[in-house]
């Protein structure tokens, strides 16, 4: 080790030659975040076929393809795939690749811990996933395991394990991500000069390291309950039920955050570069992600306005959810603001921003509406909850992923993408997913409850739209895995350094495709290099 | 650690995450399986875990091993010592975040579901339904609540037994603070003397604790399955005994070290790094020693 210690600097600027030494013993962030990514897009194409499952036996009413455990399973797996699977190692993996290379860092503060925080993941996936091969079936309580429900499951113990790897790997990718972005900045970097990505994830580093240990110890009282004769959420032994949900909410309420922090960061650093004008109220923008977040740790209850908490308890969630908005539209309005007067184009990564500025309002809308009680009350555990997650979740969080992706892949790669075969990705995803999720929203306002295989005839119109624009979407993304691919491995056009004609920042200094070691001397940086050069508001 | 600046450091592969990445999966996984098992299971479950445990054991001995070499080699700069202090101090604070969830529950349980079962609040109707002759209280009246899970028991007394071990640990503090001060001051024998004494004192905390939890078991009836009363005491108590019996291995590890000869006056981040583990330890101490023994 010793030996191997002493030339680190000197050597390589290439890619060391062999596979395994590369990709599973690897000190380097770019290659790291790049199997982050590619295990996201494998967990969201495993996590999107449980999807299809479930659309298609909504598809008409009736118990027609899957016995309804079965469905029970598909409903808990995909969101747990899509959460801790899909979306949060995608932001994890965006983290890897841009961080160091914005802030003028060779690398992450901690590359072997960084190793590990991935390698994690495949075995943490591997164990919840073989629930579903186990004789007694996998998880199938919903994702937020409610005892005592979650606790007749025999997989009980396999899911919560995973849970604790998961959150091992979360918890060690944040202090990463917090020692890097604290400690490893290139001089004249100064912390309010940063891109408002690598804000935005200093900050969800943050709510990771203070709420996943939370859902740790939450998930341990469930399996100690089940295994240990434990009695935190047996009301006989003097516990509750809703004493999970509480510990589950505060972790789960800034989970949400963290799944939209990091987009909230990508969108800003794209809005500016297509718009060619630098981002409109810089610092009112950090501030407002700090604020969310300060805000998603005295929200929890809204989660639960249904199972009768004191009067005054509903009153205080229900004012400090609605305070929410108030950060959150300043995002907005700095986002169109920063478009307005600026001369824009629309090549595929904006036309995601610009879609996710605008479906994403859609969902904060409906999260404000499920935020008043009495109005929660009619709409609690309906398929307007799951229109609204899912329009802040996919057409959010995920366009924001595929939007960061299309913009840096060019980076990555070095090869431009196909943006032809990348604007039809967009548009048959954007037209789908609303077909999708738009439904939703009256199928909940008409009492349609979720996770549930079998429903009213009334609600069948509706279903069968829902379920044509899933399957069209869930095909769309096919088409996003072979402009990636093609990108990838087929792609002849050179990408320049500065890919985008109007994008800054120390990222699009380097060359393309980013040289396997970057900054190996702290880069000197010059204001007039950086998106947010002069902070001036 | 003689680095000039201006360059960056960034650390030779290494097979050590890969290890213990699988080394972690057997062990959860034989665990689960374990859990699980059937009656006239053949102890495959066991088996797996006895395997992951040892591998984990083995992987922390060679990862660290590794990271000491690298660190005597003169390899680290400031830098690099900035993000270990920057990685342990959010790991101790993840580690504050985890006792959280655990006093949380505690404090849930005592002031609303206990007593709401007991008919206050908006528990009226569940308690003139369910439970009428529940009373609500805590300690041995209704700590484990009103179907009397795991029968009658009696409670440790703060005064005798926890006293003392408080007492152990707050003493420990003061002695791995003078092992500090004498590092800083190049005394070596004071260090292996008050370090050693911080190792013992660690032992003596943990075996007194190994006392109190089969006094429990055999005379109080009190055990993890006195309803929530067992289930509190036994979870807090328990996680913070197993975070002073990580803390007590690793300051033993680093009395070897410093037997070795493996630290001087400016450099000797792994020696802080427990030095700061173990105060936390003797904080949640402190609340454990509050609000589960004397409240």
């Amino acid at each position: 080790m010793a030996h191997e210690a002493t030339h680190d600097h000197h050597d390589h600027h290439h890619a060391p030659q062999g596979f395994f030494q590369r990709w599973v013993m690897s000190t380097n962030h770019k290659d790291i975040g790049t199997l982050y990514l590619v295990f996201s897009l494998t967990m969201f194409f495993i996590g999107g076929s449980f999807a299809m499952v479930i659309r298609a036996e909504l598809f008409k009413p009736g118990l027609d393809l899957v016995q309804p455990y079965f469905f029970n399973e598909m409903t808990t797996m995909h969101a747990l795939v899509m959460i801790f699977g899909a979306i949060m190692p995608a932001f994890v993996g965006l983290g890897n690749w841009m961080i160091p290379l914005m802030i003028g860092a060779p690398d992450m503060a901690l590359p072997r811990m960084n190793n590990l925080s991935f390698w994690i993941l495949p075995f943490a996936f591997a164990l919840m996933l073989s629930t579903l091969f186990l004789p007694g079936g996998g998880p199938a309580g919903g994702w937020t395991m409610y005892p005592p429900l979650s606790l007749q499951s025999s997989s009980l113990a396999y899911v919560v394990f995973a849970i604790h790897l998961m959150g091992i790997s979360s918890i060690m990718g944040a202090i990463n991500i917090i020692a890097t972005i604290l400690n490893m900045r290139a001089p004249g970097m100064d912390l309010l000069k940063m891109p408002v990505f690598v804000w935005s994830w200093l900050i969800t580093a943050f709510l990771l390291i203070a709420v996943m240990p939370v859902l740790a110890g939450a998930v341990t009282m469930l399996l100690t309950d089940k295994y240990f004769g434990t009695s935190f959420f047996n009301p006989g032994g003097g516990g509750d039920p809703v004493l999970y949900q509480h510990v589950f909410w505060f972790f789960g309420h800034p989970e949400v955050y963290i799944m939209i922090l990091p987009a909230f960061g990508i969108i800003s650093e794209i809005v500016p570069t297509f718009a060619r004008k630098p981002i409109f109220g810089y610092r009112a923008m950090v501030y407002a992600i700090a604020c969310i977040a300060f805000l998603s740790f005295i929200v929890w209850a809204h989660h639960m306005f249904a199972v009768g908490l004191p009067l005054g308890a509903d009153i205080f969630f229900m004012y400090a959810t609605m305070l929410i908005a108030v950060p959150t539209g300043v995002k907005v309005f700095n986002w169109v603001a920063t478009m307005w007067g600026g001369s824009m184009t629309f090549e595929t990564p904006m036309l995601f921003a610009v879609a996710f500025i605008i479906l994403f309002t859609i969902g904060g809308f409906s999260g404000l509406m499920l935020a008043l009680v009495p109005a929660d009350f009619q709409y609690h555990d309906t398929y307007f909850v799951v229109a609204h997650f899912h329009y802040v979740l996919v057409t959010g969080a995920a366009f924001a992923i595929m939007g960061g992706t299309y913009y840096w892949l060019p980076k990555w790669t070095g090869h431009m993408y196909n943006e032809f075969w990348g604007k039809v990705h967009f548009w048959c995803s954007v037209v789908f997913v609303n077909v999708l999720f738009f439904p939703q929203h009256f199928l909940g306002l008409a009492g349609m409850p979720r996770r549930i295989p079998d429903y009213n005839v009334a609600f069948a119109n509706f279903n069968m739209i829902s379920s044509i624009g899933g399957f069209l979407f869930g095909a769309s993304q096919l088409i996003f895995l072979g402009v990636v691919v093609h990108c990838a491995f087929f792609a002849r056009k050179k990408a320049a350094d500065r890919v985008w004609e109007g994008a800054k920042g120390l990222e699009w200094t380097v060359p393309s495709p980013a040289p396997h070691h970057t900054f190996e001397v702290p880069p000197v940086v010059r204001d007039e290099e950086l998106a947010h050069g002069h902070v001036d508001d | 650690m003689s680095q000039q600046h201006d360059v960056y450091y960034v650390p030779s592969k290494s097979q050590w995450p890969i290890v213990a990445a699988v080394v972690m999966f057997l062990t959860v996984f034989g665990a689960a399986h374990w859990l699980n098992a059937e009656p006239g299971d053949t102890g495959f479950g066991k088996t797996v875990i006895a395997i992951g445990a040892v591998g984990v054991l083995g992987m922390f001995f060679g990862w660290f091993r590794s990271v000491i070499k690298e660190s005597l080699a003169g390899n680290y700069n400031h830098q690099v010592d900035t993000s270990f202090r920057m990685g342990m101090m959010w790991f101790i604070f993840s580690e504050v975040m985890f006792f959280g969830a655990f006093f949380g529950a505690l404090f849930y349980i005592r002031n609303f579901s206990v007593p709401w079962l007991g008919g206050e609040g908006h528990g009226v109707l569940t308690h003139q339904y369910l439970y009428e002759a529940y009373s609500g209280s805590w300690g041995v009246a209704g700590g484990n609540g009103p179907l009397h899970v795991g029968g009658a028991f009696s409670v440790v007394q703060p005064w005798g037994l926890p006293l003392l071990n408080t007492l152990i640990l707050l003493t420990s503090s003061v002695t791995v603070t003078i092992a500090h001060h004498a590092l800083r001051a190049g005394h070596r024998g004071r260090i292996l003397l008050f370090l050693g004494l911080t190792v013992l004192l660690g032992a003596t905390f943990l075996y007194c604790q190994a006392h109190e939890y089969m006094e429990a078991y055999k005379e109080l009836n009190l055990t993890l399955h006195s309803g929530v009363y067992g289930s509190t005491f036994f979870m807090l108590t328990g996680f913070h005994g197993l975070h002073v019996t990580l803390g007590t291995i690793m300051l033993a590890v680093i009395w070897c070290r410093v037997l070795k000869g493996h630290f001087n006056k400016e450099h000797h981040f792994g020696f802080e790094a427990v030095a700061w583990y173990w105060h936390f330890v003797d904080v949640v101490w402190l609340g454990l020693f509050l609000f589960v023994y004397i409240l």
